[in-house]
């Protein structure tokens, strides 16, 4: 990534990688301030990390797991399920209609 | 009876319904009082309960003998704490109308503690501001100057408790939400060990940093109430098996010495004059109580900052990917302008990161800013650090000094990248304004933190209550 | 010009575990009511937290380990994000660069009923990696009110699913065919899955990719073991929606087809991912999924990393059943038995215990003619009702059917026609048609000869008798 700066269809992949329908105006403001990642980025490159571990969980935790057995206590009955729901149909979900499957 | 709330701590509360000198109705009446009185003019709350409900639950409390530890004590959840049956919305507006079906496990905790949930509270959506002006609904006022922010993100919750329609306020910390507007509130507020309270049922902002901590008066209130919700979750994997200390039987247990670490790489040209005087008069005042002062060096407080800003964003970008429209919400058209913006600078940073290894060398960085505060607590007990590099600023006033800026984050952020534990408590009044210091600890040291916040907080005269009580 | 396939496979297994992947939420949920297997978790509501479970993942490392996977010691999950009405999170949990297992192979079956008559060289399958990942709920297509919608089910959203990855190394559609076969075998015999591609417990997903082949000699085998050293094409097509053995043969025929005409136009197919058309046999372009491939991959924060002891993995190890293969080889040579007969006894681990179980009486046994070829055969052949008799009624009708009579046939006949007399419901049901009428007075004879005939001899007889050709 040695671009200095964001083009107008960069933003457009990556709004749409994002599922986030921007107005013209935000794409531009965007396209500034996205740039400002790079100089982060930049920054860490400088930093030497040779023979350092990540640290992916900062508690230091590991093999953390849960039998398997069934918790009946946190199970939602569909009318729970579907509570929140902007649009149902018969105990469905519904969206707009998804070809190609 | 009337109770003034606003002066009340959750220990005399306690005590006041056990000797039976009021009642669970009177406290709850006294918070509906401020909330009627404040709720419209400073945007605290988003959703009351209703008050028949809160007044049937008071009496059940009253019924009994109070034996629960947090009977009948009220407090106000920020708004991104799930609560079945009861709006939630992380301040935005994609959750206008989104109503969970389940409790997060600290909810489940405190009502079973007893406690009374007033309210849900004002909040930066999603968790994206310091200041409060990031809510999709009215930005909340801060209660000793109106014209001024209260700190964010968890900036309804400190302003509940300082305008008294409650007795706590539950926030998250991510980089500063719940210490910095306990710090502009002139209230106690804890930002754990990462891990050691449970975030299920909290709606995520950055998964390896969200961490979930209280907002009260008092040390020993504060204390109380990590008591009740500290504790290893089957729901939540990131919570550690570490033993639940009885913080409020250690809160006078300090220990003899107590070496005070004052980091060289935060004490920069660029904190405004009145706070630098404040921040050397607390110094002072410990060194009275006898504790040494000692400089330290965290090496990389300045990469930690490029850190926090590829990983933060990352997550964020990653957790808000559920709100679809599909299940619950509105459609992602509702996201705001900032969320928008930390979503796409997220999706930009994993998008170019992970195959180029970025997000790999920032989990380096965030190992080598995690050895520093390592490093830095072999020589000393404790870390002490301004909360703010400045005061409460006016609503609507951009940002424009760039150090200050930076320094803001400074003060806040690497304590999240380490996962330690840090204490903001009141360190008294410039110019009429709240000034708050913090005390970080070692991970799981918060029962030291608690002490030596308690001694601290002793040796200040009795703060004045918000200013519209003056 | 002459092309010649490169074929990939990605099989996902749904693990018959109790609970789903990440919740408490139980894993079966076929045939249920749609949405009304879920919970927070699944259902990715705000706030909710994922906890794995511990038995898909011992489950998973079983799997990598008998296909002779290297289990990785550390692992970890991560989040694959794209957008989708069916995935909850807006990301999948799943496994990106430290996956449980990585290394291993699989000999395709030497099996002769479903081998290529012309190649006697077992091919090695490299697996390039086994891991584990969280379904995603089920969309489907509907009308509501004149409008096309999609619907959306969660039940099927955080059931434990295993990937097993393949390099691409098959060549013809029969090994493929071989492959699935074999590793829908090891699954269920490993007991962690019913491994039904009708009921969508085994899904697979083909990669097919067509390589020019450097000489026009018919002599040139291009089954050969190892493809590593040849360039691979620079395009693969992906084939989803395949829901049977017969389909997926129909499917990856179709695409070779298909591949072949465009190349010989001169034109590259291009990489891209195709949907199986049931109805008419051929694959058609499908709309990509998650836009641009750019899954963002990072570490899972909410689940900690894992890590592995030697010990864990051997204790592992030790409980993995003797495979097929093993199986087969012992009872070629412990039983003397064909590798026809060894595999087909081998094909399902109750059939094969079924087997050693009357074996084992057999031995004991004094009986003439109780031999392990004769065993074979009965059950092979389903001489008898093998799955709903006793290994020790097998062992017995065997016996019976192998005694030579030491009575005449005149004594014989004179026990028959006491029998038939003292039994007329039961001669009137054979009459009637009824076969079990038969066995029972076949029974009842032997018992009165005390063993003395051979239930051939005596069936003969009372068929004979009863029909009227003796007087």
């Amino acid at each position: 990534m040695k671009q200095s700066s964001l083009t107008s269809n960069d933003i457009d992949h990556i709004s749409t990688l994002a599922h986030l329908f921007l107005t013209d105006d935000e794409k531009s403001l965007f396209a500034i301030q996205l740039s400002a990642i790079l100089d982060f980025i930049s920054k860490l490159q400088k930093v030497s990390t040779t023979n350092i571990e990540p640290t992916s969980q900062i508690t230091g935790l590991q093999n953390v797991f849960r039998e398997d057995e069934i918790d009946t206590s946190r199970m939602l009955s569909q009318k729970q399920a579907l509570a929140n729901a902007p649009a149902t149909y018969k105990g469905y979900f519904q969206v707009k209609a998804i070809f190609g499957e | 009876m009337t109770i003034d709330i606003k002066s009340l701590t959750i220990i005399q509360a306690l005590e006041g319904m056990r000797n039976k000198k009021f009642t669970a109705v009177d406290l709850v009446q006294g918070c509906l009082a401020n909330i009627n009185k404040y709720n419209d003019d400073y945007h605290v709350l988003l959703t009351v309960v209703d008050e028949a409900v809160l007044l049937t639950k008071a009496k059940e409390i009253d019924k009994t003998d109070y034996s629960l530890p947090l009977s009948g004590i009220p407090i106000v959840l920020k708004d991104l704490f799930s609560t079945d049956g009861l709006r939630t919305t992380a301040g935005s507006k994609v959750l206008e109308n989104y109503t969970p079906v389940y409790d997060a496990t600290v909810v489940t905790k405190l009502k079973a503690a007893g406690a009374i949930i007033i309210g849900k509270a004002n909040q930066d959506a999603w968790g994206h501001g310091s200041s409060g002006e990031n809510t999709d609904y009215k930005p909340t006022k801060n209660p000793f100057d109106p014209s001024r922010v209260p700190g964010g993100s968890s900036s309804g919750s400190a302003v509940a408790v300082s305008l008294g329609m409650a007795l706590a306020g539950t926030g998250t910390d991510t980089g500063s939400s719940v210490r910095l507007p306990a710090a502009f509130c002139n209230l106690v507020g804890l930002k754990p060990t990462y891990g050691r309270v449970s975030r299920y049922g909290i709606i995520a902002m950055a998964s390896s940093f969200d961490t979930i901590g209280h907002i009260t008066k008092t040390v020993s209130d504060n204390a109380l109430m990590l008591e009740i919700t500290a504790g290893k979750d089957p729901y939540d994997a990131t919570t550690s098996h570490c033993p639940v200390a009885k913080y409020t039987q250690l809160l006078s247990s300090t220990p003899k010495s107590i070496t005070v670490g004052i980091p060289k790489e935060y004490m920069i040209e660029g904190i405004d004059k009145k706070i630098q005087k404040s921040f050397e008069e607390t110094l002072s005042t410990l060194t009275k109580l006898g504790f040494q002062m000692k400089e330290v060096s965290l090496p990389h407080t300045n990469d930690a900052m490029a850190c926090y800003y590829i990983l933060v964003p990352s997550e964020v970008s990653s957790n808000l990917a559920r709100y679809d429209g599909v299940r619950y919400g509105n459609s992602r058209q509702s996201f705001g302008s900032e969320a928008k913006r930390r979503i796409m600078t997220g999706t930009y940073a994993l998008s170019a990161g992970y195959y180029d290894a970025f997000y790999q060398t920032a989990t380096k960085v965030r190992s080598l800013v995690k050895q520093d505060f390592e490093n830095a607590f072999r020589n000393v007990d404790v870390i002490v650090a301004p909360s703010s590099p400045s005061l409460p600023f006016k609503i609507g006033e951009k940002a424009d000094d760039p150090v200050k800026m930076y320094l803001s984050d400074v003060f806040m952020c690497p304590v999240n990248i380490a996962g330690v534990p840090s204490l903001n408590v009141p360190a008294g009044f410039v110019v009429g304004l709240p000034v708050g210091i913090q005390f970080i600890g070692p991970q799981w040291s918060e029962e030291k933190l608690f002490a030596i916040g308690a001694v601290y907080e002793h040796t200040n005269k009795i703060r004045p209550v918000s200013q519209s009580d003056q | 010009m002459n092309y010649e396939p490169i074929i990939g496979l990605e099989v996902h297994v749904e693990l018959a575990t109790k609970s789903k992947m990440f919740c408490g939420c139980p894993a079966d949920h076929f045939g249920r009511q749609p949405n009304t297997v879920t919970c927070p978790v699944c259902l990715g509501l705000p706030g909710a937290l994922p906890v794995p479970n511990k038995k898909a993942i011992e489950w998973a490392i079983l799997l990598g380990l008998a296909l002779r996977c290297t289990v990785q010691e550390k692992s970890k999950f991560d989040r694959k994000n794209y957008f989708y009405p069916d995935l909850p999170k807006g990301y999948q949990i799943s496994q990106y660069d430290q996956p449980l297992a990585t290394g291993g192979w699989l000999e395709l079956s030497n099996n002769p009923i479903i081998q290529s008559s012309n190649n006697p060289i077992k091919k090695k399958i490299r697996i390039r990696r086994v891991h584990l990942e969280e379904d995603t709920g089920k969309l489907q297509h509907a009308v509501v009110n004149g409008t096309d919608v999609s619907l959306v089910d969660f039940n099927r959203s955080g059931v434990p699913l295993v990937e097993i990855v393949t390099e691409p190394d098959f060549s013809t559609v029969e090994e493929v065919d071989q492959y699935v076969k074999k590793i829908q075998q090891i699954i269920r015999y490993l007991g962690i899955s019913g491994a039904d591609m009708e009921k969508g417990s085994m899904r697979i997903e083909p990669s097919v990719s067509l390589r020019e082949l450097k000489t026009q000699s018919s002599k040139f085998k291009t089954l050969t073991q190892n493809n590593k050293t040849k360039k691979l094409p620079q395009y693969r097509v992906e084939i989803k929606n395949i829901n049977s053995f017969k389909f997926a043969r129909r499917a990856i025929e179709y695409e070779i087809e298909r591949q072949t005409e465009m190349l010989q136009k001169g034109v590259q197919p291009l990489q891209q991912t195709r949907g199986f058309v049931e109805s008419k046999g051929i694959t058609v372009a499908q709309r990509e999924k998650e836009e641009a491939n750019d899954y963002r991959y990072f570490p899972e924060p909410d689940i900690p990393p894992m890590k592995w002891e030697q010990s864990t993995i051997h204790n592992l190890q030790l409980t993995i059943p003797e495979l097929p293969d093993t199986k087969t080889e012992r009872f070629m040579r412990d039983y003397q038995l064909s590798e026809y007969d060894a595999t087909i006894l081998v094909e399902t681990r109750e059939r094969a215990q079924y087997f050693e179980d009357a074996m084992k009486q057999a031995t004991s046994d004094k009986r003439q003619g109780l031999t392990a070829k004769t065993i074979a055969n009965w059950i092979i052949n389903k001489k008898v009702d093998v799955d709903n008799i006793s290994s020790a009624q097998l062992i017995d009708q065997i016996a019976q059917s192998m005694q030579t009579s030491s009575m005449s046939e005149g004594e014989l006949e004179k026990i028959i026609k006491v029998v038939l007399a003292q039994n007329p419901k039961a001669v009137e049901d054979y009459r009637k048609g009824k076969e079990q009428a038969l066995m029972f007075l076949i029974g009842h004879v032997m018992r009165e000869t005390k063993g003395k005939c051979s239930a051939e001899d005596a069936k003969k007889l009372i068929i004979d008798i009863m029909n009227g050709k003796n007087s």
